[in-house]
């Protein structure tokens, strides 16, 4: 902390030696898998490609280590962009937004903010108590465990790059959205109302961190993040390997395979008490994909397990009164739903 | 000494205060850390990202889980 104290801030050059590397090695990596993979598996390892074992193998070997190389060069991509955003920063820009531009700003740095669930309660009290409307608040709090890095780069990995984008645009959408109409509702009185009286304490003055210093905790932040992710990653992609060439793909589709809103209403249900983040579910989701069930139906069972979860609803108990709540998680999942509909008729 | 570590109990929370107990013992200080996880309470404290340490009714970090050498460098900083 002190070393900053001392520092010159106007001399901090942007690393473009060590940037230009990270880059070249990254994509070289990237580019060689393909064909490493190939000669190691179809090669030395004398697989076959027309056999279930020699492609289930050959999937798991690629995919792994795909993701793994997408999930370090992206989280640490978002961790130098989020060290340019601070939760205060934002709560001073959405200080005197109204509602709708609010809401589509609050969406996006929910997205951009660095920023941990369990420090819900302390943001809400921070924003209500500085004047930022409920509707707008809660945008943010929405957006922010729903679209996330690890979210985007996974659904990359196992679903390609439409389903990805669409899942950023529906879950901004629907964090301004479900932030919008809860504000139009009118239930600031339902805020417990010490968080209207909370006296805020002085905010601490930090320093503005050098390239390096950005640099170093995206390091550390990428390295503990792929250790928190690798289990599931590993877990995933090896039963979606075992499913890749053995399960017959059409045998679930019979049955839980229609795209109608009661299934969609079922998976959000179903979606809502469950407690996981995004790399948790997605394993998940990949298996139940491959047996055949929509990809509509399936981002929106994993938009209910990350964005609603009981020990979330505990916990904004304690500043929104039952009624808020109720509306909260009301609109919420009926928004989710939507989405899931719109999603089975998009994809 | 006034030690806090603020936070609502999650991993990093912990991880933070184990941190601060080590860096005490290696200043040779028998101060206790004290543990802040009512959410109103740390947002009282104008504290937005957790965990969040505070000495001396100061927050002198937060949002970060310090390594045990940064936290010793910050209580010299703060001690009488």
């Amino acid at each position: 902390m002190q070393n900053t104290k001392a520092r010159n801030t106007s001399h901090d050059p942007f690393p473009w030696a060590l940037t230009l590397t990270g880059l070249t090695v990254w994509t070289l990596l990237y580019r060689s898998l393909l064909p490493f993979w190939d000669q190691v598996i179809y090669g030395v390892l004398h697989q076959s490609e027309n056999t279930p074992l020699g492609r289930g193998v050959h999937f798991f070997f690629y995919d792994t280590s795909k993701i793994l190389l997408l999930l370090t060069g992206m989280i640490f991509t978002v961790s130098v962009i989020r060290s340019f955003f601070t939760i205060e920063k934002t709560r001073l820009v959405l200080g005197g937004k109204r509602q709708g531009t609010g809401n589509l700003l609050a969406a996006l740095l929910g997205v951009l903010t660095p920023f941990c669930s369990c420090s819900a309660v302390p943001v809400f009290i921070g924003f209500v108590s500085s004047g930022i409307p409920l509707g707008v608040t809660l945008s943010f709090l929405i957006a922010s465990p729903m679209v996330n890095e690890v979210a985007v780069v996974m659904l990359y990995g196992m679903f390609g790059m439409n389903t990805a984008l669409l899942y950023v645009l529906m879950g901004l959408t629907l964090a301004m959205l479900a932030g919008w109409v809860l504000g139009k509702m009118r239930l600031e009185r339902h805020i417990e109302g010490f968080v209207l009286q909370a006296q805020l304490g002085k905010l601490l003055e930090e320093e503005k961190p050098s390239w390096k210093e950005r640099y170093e905790l995206a390091a550390s932040e990428t390295g503990s993040m792929v250790i928190k992710i690798l289990p599931y990653l590993l877990i995933g992609i090896g039963l979606g390997a075992a499913l890749h060439g053995w399960v017959p793909a059409d045998l679930i589709v019979r049955y839980a395979g229609n795209e109608s809103f009661s299934s969609v209403l079922m998976a959000v249900l179903i979606g809502v008490p469950l407690y996981s983040n995004a790399a948790g579910i997605l394993p998940l989701i990949e298996v139940l994909y491959h047996k055949g069930l929509p990809m509509g139906t399936l981002l929106s069972f994993m938009m209910a397990v990350v964005a609603l979860s009981l020990p979330e609803l505990v916990l904004l108990r304690r500043v929104l009164k039952p009624p808020l709540l109720f509306a909260f998680v009301l609109v919420v999942t009926g928004g989710i739903l939507i989405t899931g509909l719109i999603f089975n008729a998009l994809l | 000494m006034n030690i806090s570590v603020l936070g609502p109990g999650c991993k990093n929370c912990h991880t933070l205060k184990d941190h601060t107990q080590k860096a005490l013992q290696a200043l040779g200080r028998t101060e206790q850390v004290e543990s802040i996880t009512d959410p109103v309470k740390i947002a009282g404290h104008g504290v937005m990202r957790t965990p969040a340490l505070m000495v001396n009714g100061q927050v002198v970090s937060m949002g970060r889980v310090l390594a045990p050498q940064s936290i010793v460098e910050i209580l010299k900083q703060h001690a009488d």
